[in-house]
């Protein structure tokens, strides 16, 4: 992966750097050891390493002002990082970059209940927040499958989604307030505990830029009362087709389930040999469709989820009993990368989306694509919103099995736009789909972008080499291209 | 010489603004005009009326997705949507009644993120639209986003577009998400409770498991100025809250949620079409206690304190009011006098945290006074810089949101 190449004047000067930054962050908020720096050079997507030239962790927004005020000040590149669980890479270190960790930021600091708002630091891990707040009945919705781990200002970095966005929404969806840190150490507050912006939106346009135009020094997220009821179904397919065709059934029925995933057929078997769910290991595909809400909702709409099922071909259906069975049911789901992980040495998650009805059809490409890179391929979706997880299997240690799974990976993600998806719908760009973007974005709609981030960090400080694939100069995106002189157009009417 | 420009695509919209932007000419953009007195009033040289870009590209029910041009007046797409079974979630007002105009068009909804009572549940307008293609004030056509709702592929453009009020780029088409309309609309309402005590009770069923879909506060003139019976005969405060969804589950929400309110005193229930005909009053702000040449004020506060701002102000301003989203929505009307308000509106906003827009008022008024919420001044300049890098030369809607951007 090609990054920036390192500012060698800057790391000539790093000396003078960490004396600085320990000024503004005394104690063992720096970290300039090789040893100590060493658990920075990665997050999770670890095929991709890096040490940065100093890690600092500091405790206040007016400590983080005061860092990137300096960086900005003395032309020092910085890669923010959350709790470091990116699968994008969106949070790689720079040789020549200042790592800005977040993770002493690990405070609630209100729940109100009376405007269902929480108002937290950026470290704290998004399953905290649904703690703090559990034993009154509410939760905070977005469940990325790594909520144990990763925090909110990583989720709002990424615009996280999770198994219940389809009825819940990602993380912009369940924002209310932002305080960020311009490049230029200035402290920028967003929203509040109201509703929409009395200007332009930058609370959403900071949600998912993947660390590039700010950093989050707190958040206020909406959290919801939990369901009163939560059932799933269990239904294995002959064919990917008849899934497929479920899917657009319920959805056509006015349904929104609360989660609705899919899981094909290397996928089922490595989770039942892993975690013995249950599931049967001769369906081609396998779909879990969770119904929540109030008790007779839930009771009401799963025997029409039955029936769609059984219309659709369906070769066994299960509706759980008990919040156990339930559970068994997503054991399968939730083991499923761990489980893929044994049978092969190496995988690769990718993260495209498509439109729902494309499914059958994209399944059946990767097949040909798995044949054609000579890996094999296993698939989990989320199949309500069309968010693919592939995980293609190989061996970092056999000559050439990383690059032909990064060629089967771009393959899929290629696809996933050929057929009218998209390229991420929750991993990020980062830098692992950054040299994709071509893909799905014209050069003009990429300047647009890249002048979003001119109007942010114009000397393009924070976070460079993530996201767009090529680094242009803002001078250089701001300059206004001259048309033409003349009115051209007779055709248009003109009154 | 001033012109109207009725481009018929998007390749003729570029090459309208890419003219401006070489001229430096100002363009104010509209679609059907509908929304021509919401904002700071302009003065352009030019107007590019988009009436031209108007139909439905795409409807696919079962994707739950829509395509449309930025003149498809809004009606035809809720037609579309309702004979599917669908519609736009987030409840797009109409804001005609109160402004002397007609309904307008998506591109109009989506430029100006006006959502309706449902917008406590189910988001904004920002939060449903997933993709656009524009021209940008460089007369650049682009496009971001796409037609799926998972995707986090580049900046999210869809979100600052929407409440830019047409003043970064002209958007000419829009994809959006639907959702399966209700098949059952029920609303219970409780009688005569004071502003405190409702925003309680409005928090209380919010806080329920029973899924509120709309929570409204109705004052006694408010109340009355309804053209439902129910709502209107009692002759006190109304206090609205709506259950959706399939039938068997609303009836037993219903129940329970009447039984969660006993202590409110009384209720009743307004069923099916007299439940859709209430919000959509509460929607248009219909209710507010309004004399036609009164100013409106629709103000954004955290839902707690939507009754604390009117208090406040009982007895330094003559005016009428009722509160949506549970509170948090707060339309205000007050006589045309001196600054419509806003110097004692917008002190109390500030002090409570929110936003205050002058939604009607004489050109006059709007021109004088912000019309929006004035923001800090790093906020302020890093929005200027966000604006000039999708129109340099400030040619779109020049002074719509602020004087001078």
């Amino acid at each position: 992966m090609l990054m920036p190449k390192p500012d060698q004047s800057v790391i000539a000067r790093r000396e003078e750097i960490v004396a600085r930054l320990r000024d503004i962050v005394p104690g063992e908020g720096v970290i300039a050891d090789e040893t100590g720096m060493r658990v920075y050079e990665s997050d999770a997507l670890a095929v991709y390493r890096q040490l940065p030239m100093i890690v600092v962790l500091p405790e206040t927004t007016e400590q983080v002002a005061a860092i990137l005020g300096y960086c900005s000040d003395h032309g020092i590149k910085v890669v923010p990082r959350g709790a470091g669980t990116s699968l994008s890479g969106g949070a790689l270190p720079l040789a020549d970059g200042v790592l800005l960790g977040l993770g002493k930021f690990n405070r609630i600091l209100e729940v109100d209940f009376d405007n269902r708002a929480v108002v937290t630091q950026p470290g704290v891990t998004n399953l905290g927040i649904t703690h703090a707040v559990e034993d009154a009945g509410f939760y905070y919705a977005p469940d990325p499958s790594s909520q144990i781990a990763c925090s909110i200002g990583g989720n709002v970095a990424e615009n996280s989604g999770g198994v219940h966005c389809l009825k819940y929404g990602l993380t912009t969806n369940n924002l209310l307030g932002l305080t960020f840190v311009t490049i230029e150490g200035e402290v920028i507050t967003l929203g509040g505990k109201h509703f929409d912006s009395e200007g332009y939106d930058l609370m959403g346009l900071m949600t998912g830029s993947e660390g590039l135009l700010g950093v989050v020094t707190e958040v206020t997220v909406r959290i919801l009362r939990k369901p009163s009821t939560a059932r799933a179904v269990l239904v294995g397919f002959p064919t990917s087709e008849g899934a497929g065709a479920c899917v657009a059934g319920v959805i056509g029925a006015g349904i929104i389930p609360g989660g609705m995933e899919m899981m094909d057929n290397p996928a089922i078997n490595a989770t039942e040999d892993f975690v013995q769910a249950g599931y049967p290991r001769d369906a081609a595909a396998l779909l879990i469709v969770e119904l929540d809400g109030p008790g007779v909702e839930v009771d009401h709409l799963i025997g029409r989820v039955r029936e769609i099922a059984e219309a659709n071909g369906a070769t066994s259906v299960r509706i759980s009993e008990s919040e156990a069975e339930r559970d068994r049911f997503w054991a399968g789901r939730k083991a499923a990368f761990p489980a893929v992980g044994r049978i092969a040495p190496d995988y690769m998650c990718m993260d495209g989306t498509i439109p729902r009805r494309m499914l059958p059809e994209i399944l059946r490409r990767m097949s040909q694509m798995s044949r054609h890179h000579g890996l094999a391929v296993a698939n989990v979706f989320h199949a309500g919103d069309g968010n693919l997880h592939p995980l293609i299997l190989f061996d970092a240690n056999q000559p050439g099995q990383l690059e032909a799974a990064e060629a089967f990976g771009a393959d899929i993600l290629k696809a996933c736009v050929e057929l009218g998806g998209v390229l991420t719908g929750e991993h990020g760009v980062g830098v692992e789909k950054r040299d994709l973007m071509g893909e799905m974005f014209t050069e003009a709609d990429l300047d647009h972008q890249q002048r979003v981030k001119c109007a942010f960090d114009p000397d393009g400080l924070l976070n460079p080499g993530k996201v767009f694939p090529q680094l242009r100069r803002c001078a250089e995106l701001g300059r206004m291209q001259v048309h033409r002189g003349q009115i051209p157009f007779p055709d248009i009417p003109r009154f | 010489m001033s012109s109207t420009f009725r481009p018929s695509n998007a390749s003729e919209t570029r090459d309208v603004v890419a003219w401006c932007a070489d001229s430096g000419s100002a363009l104010e953009v509209i679609g059907s005009g509908s929304k021509r007195g919401l904002g700071r009033p302009l003065q352009t040289e030019h107007t590019i009326d988009l009436s031209g870009l108007a139909g439905i590209g795409l409807h696919e029910p079962e994707e739950l997705v829509m395509s449309a041009a930025a003149a498809t007046p809004i009606g035809v797409i809720e037609r579309a949507l309702d004979h599917a079974g669908q519609m736009l979630a987030f409840e797009p007002m109409d804001p005609g009644p109160l402004l002397g105009a007609g309904a307008g068009t998506i591109g109009g909804v989506f430029a100006c993120n006006l959502s309706g009572p449902r917008r406590i549940k189910a988001g904004a307008a920002r939060d449903h639209l997933l993709g656009f293609s524009a021209v940008s004030g460089r007369g650049e056509c682009f496009r971001s986003g796409g037609r799926v709702v998972k995707n986090v592929t580049g900046y999210d453009l869809s979100k600052l577009v929407c409440g830019s009020w047409g003043t970064l780029a002209i958007v000419t088409e829009f994809t959006f998400k639907v959702l399966p309309a209700p098949e059952r609309t029920w609303t219970v309402l409780v009688q005569g409770l004071d502003g405190k005590t409702a925003t309680g009770a409005m928090s209380a069923a919010m806080n329920s498991p029973h899924e509120v879909a709309g929570a409204a506060h109705l004052p006694r003139r408010a109340a009355a100025a309804s053209s439902l019976e129910p709502v209107s005969g009692a002759g006190e405060a109304i206090t609205a809250l709506r259950l959706e969804g399939f039938g068997p589950s609303v009836e037993q929400r219903c129940r329970e949620l009447r039984h969660l309110l006993e202590d409110c005193g009384g209720t009743c229930v307004l069923r099916s079409e007299d439940s859709r005909r209430f919000w959509r009053e509460v929607r248009d702000a219909a209710v507010l206690p309004c004399p036609d040449h009164h100013v409106i004020w629709r103000i954004s506060v955290a839902p707690s304190s939507g009754h604390v701002l009117l208090d406040g102000l009982a007895d330094r301003l003559d005016h009428g009011a009722f509160l949506d989203w549970a509170g948090g929505l707060v339309w205000l009307s007050t006589p045309p006098n001196g600054d419509g308000g806003t110097g004692l509106i917008r002190a109390a906003v500030s002090a409570l945290g929110g936003h205050a827009t002058l939604f009607r008022a004489p050109a006059a008024i709007r021109s004088s006074v912000p019309v929006f919420q004035p923001q800090p001044a790093p906020l302020a300049a890093l929005s200027r810089r966000v604006k000039e890098s999708f129109d340099p030369r400030g040619i779109l809607n020049p002074g719509r949101m602020v004087s001078g951007v």
